[in-house]
């Protein structure tokens, strides 16, 4: 059985008179484990589709299963519970809480599932030497630069060891440079944790680092490509050195 | 989420905005200084009239001699004789809760030293009478038990007294002649004011009851025996009511009065005169109260306003903290900590203020003003309770914010 199953997915907005169709019955189905990278054009739909796999949002018709449980039968907090628990978020402008240390941003989950504040601070400081910011636990996010930055939110997401982790243009605030080294720790994660990666992005070549590709227009889904050799992150930072 | 991150994330909160916050704070400080200081001010007046009391004496209950019916016609207290010194005695001795008990006659008559001449109370009572009237002597001795016993012509004398027949010379030792018998001045008592029915009570001689009934009040053989009041000095204010019936049963007992037989004596429990008074203080604390409290209101209102501001200017954080699992009540609780903390704070600096007002108010209007810790109780309780209140409706705001709309906020 799939990670994530998605079956006649639709989400109607109403504002106003007018009912906007954001998406038109997408099904899609992606296994534990994958790299999976969605495109599109702006109004194709991802970030709605990506808000429902994220459940922050509910769809108006279809089912999602995840991990085998109907998140449509969900209330608010058991959808909180699922994102606490299941997924990991990784913003394009990072949502750092601002004023506050990269150990108190990363484990600000924690906060929400229990735990001394000893074990907080100890795993926070583990995902952060673990995203290779060992040093700057005290730094707030303005003593950070942009990949430091994110590198703090991929810690935050990862401090839960949640299956999935979901990236909206993680890059899209950052230099090329800056971007490889984030695809590296994303495809890190992926290879040698088996955490499945779904990332939206609008920049081929940032799609390039993944193993699947899903095209999206107008709400529905055009196409979806299995990449037979993804670009390697990790091999071009090292041959970057 | 735990509570102790919670009032950290708050306090953290509060420091990012710190003249904002201290603004705010500023509302609540101001109310509850407000009803602190006024409850105050109301307590002090009320500690005034209990200390005015007391200044008959306290605790006090008298007992006043009965009507005498004269074929069918009623004559009113004091028409006659009908207690005495040993009833007296038998108060202090059976009643329980009693400290002393003594008859005492009163009367006027002139007095006179030299070519001065006064005319005043004179107190017939008992050595125990200062310990009654909770009244001391500013100089001199007090008569004793000796002087009781053998009728010694000794007087000790009030203020007004001393001043209308001596002025500032000395009065101890000297002789003066009360309905022309020479009593020598023992004592001086010290200046007791006023009574709250605007009697001078400093304008009085006191001497023995059994001097005073030989000598100057000429009551006649056969009546020895009687007094013209009892003075009950009761142990504590709770045994008052408990002492009056004991004491009146006992008094119907040593009387020999029938069931159906009105008492001929009358206990009077002088606290009850001034309850009506008391009452009235305490109408005023509660008015001025109120009136404060409308201040805490406005001082809550003005902690709503903030949240409200603090949740808008936030609504990116609680998206956030959405995304990363924070159910509803996790934001609710975290917005709520930090409306009570900021009452909170506020509450205790106010509780300062009030403290601090009341002790200018007492000292620059010479008013007296008296803080309970019921109303520092009561004040901390409210701003928690404001802080509730007030915050209750900018938390619920937050926790039911839709993530996707407060993630995207600009």
């Amino acid at each position: 059985m799939a990670l994530i199953e998605v079956e006649g997915l639709g989400k109607t907005y109403q504002t106003g008179e007018v009912a906007v169709e954001a998406l038109r019955g997408v099904d899609v189905s992606i296994a534990a484990g994958e790299f999976v990278a969605i495109m599109g054009p702006s109004g194709s739909g991802k970030s709605t589709f990506m808000h429902i796999l994220g459940c922050l949002d509910k769809p108006s018709i279809g089912r999602y299963r995840l991990d085998g449980h109907d998140v449509g039968a969900m209330n608010r907090d058991q959808l909180a519970h699922t994102r606490n628990k299941q997924l990991g978020f990784v913003f394009q402008t990072f949502n750092l809480l601002p004023r506050t240390s990269a150990l108190e941003n990363v484990e600000l989950p924690l906060l929400y599932n229990g735990g001394s504040r000893h074990e907080r601070h100890a795993r926070a400081r583990q995902r952060l030497h673990q995203v290779g910011l060992q040093g700057r636990e005290l730094h707030h996010p303005n003593q950070l630069s942009g990949g430091q930055q994110q590198r703090v939110a991929i810690a935050r997401a990862l401090i839960n060891d949640p299956p999935v982790l979901l990236a909206d243009e993680p890059t899209g605030n950052l230099d090329s440079r800056t971007s490889v080294e984030i695809m590296a720790i994303f495809q890190r994660l992926n290879r040698e944790q088996g955490i499945t990666v779904i990332l939206v992005t609008h920049e081929s070549d940032v799609a390039a680092y993944a193993s699947r590709v899903i095209h999206f227009r107008d709400g529905r889904i055009v196409k979806d490509e299995r990449v037979a050799s993804p670009r390697d992150a990790v091999a071009e930072m090292a041959a970057l050195v | 989420m735990f509570v102790l991150a919670s009032i950290r994330i708050a306090l953290r909160a509060l420091r990012v905005n710190k003249l904002r916050s201290a603004l705010t704070m500023l509302g609540i400080v101001i109310g509850v200084g407000a009803v602190i200081a006024m409850v105050a001010i109301g307590s002090g007046a009320s500690q005034r009239i209990s200390e005015q009391i007391s200044s008959i004496g306290s605790n006090l209950l008298i007992v006043l001699p009965g009507s005498a019916t004269s074929g069918g016609m009623r004559m009113g207290h004091g028409s006659t004789m009908t207690l005495t010194e040993e009833d007296a005695r038998a108060i202090a001795t059976e009643v329980p809760g009693v400290v002393t008990a003594s008859g005492s006659m009163r009367g006027v008559a002139q007095i006179v030293f030299g070519n001065q001449n006064w005319s005043t109370a004179i107190q017939g009572t008992m050595p125990d009478y200062l310990e009654i009237r909770d009244w001391e002597l500013d100089s001199g001795r007090f008569f004793t038990q000796e002087d009781a016993d053998g009728a010694t012509k000794v007087a000790v004398l009030g203020q007004t007294v001393k001043e209308s027949l001596f002025g500032d010379g000395d009065a101890i030792g000297q002789i003066i002649r009360i309905k022309k018998v020479p009593f020598t001045v023992i004592g001086i008592l010290t200046r007791k004011g006023q009574s709250t029915w605007g009697q001078d009570q400093d304008d009085t001689v006191v001497i023995p009851l059994s001097t005073a009934k030989k000598r100057v009040l000429g009551v006649s053989q056969a009546n020895a025996r009687f007094v013209g009041v009892i003075q009950v000095k009761v142990a504590s204010p709770d045994l008052l009511q408990d002492v009056q019936q004991q004491a009146t049963d006992l008094l119907r007992q040593r009387h020999r009065l029938q069931p159906f037989q009105d008492n001929d004596f009358d206990v009077r429990n002088l606290a009850e005169t001034f309850a009506v008074q008391a009452e009235s203080s305490r109408t005023m604390t509660l008015l001025l109260g109120a009136i404060a409290s409308v201040s805490l209101l406005v001082g809550g209102i003005g902690i709503m306003n903030i949240m409200l501001v603090s949740v808008t200017e936030r609504t990116r954080e609680i998206g956030l903290r959405m995304a990363v699992g924070a159910r509803s009540r996790d934001i609710l609780g975290q917005f709520l900590v930090e409306a009570v903390t900021l009452a909170l704070v506020g509450g205790i600096l106010g509780i300062l203020l009030g403290v601090g007002g009341s002790a200018l108010i007492a000292m620059l209007a010479k008013w007296s003003t008296l803080i309970t810790p019921t109303s520092i109780a009561v004040a901390f309780g409210s701003s928690a309770f404001i802080g509730i209140f007030f915050g209750y409706f900018p938390a619920r705001k937050a926790a039911y914010l839709d993530p996707i709309e407060a993630l995207r906020y600009e």
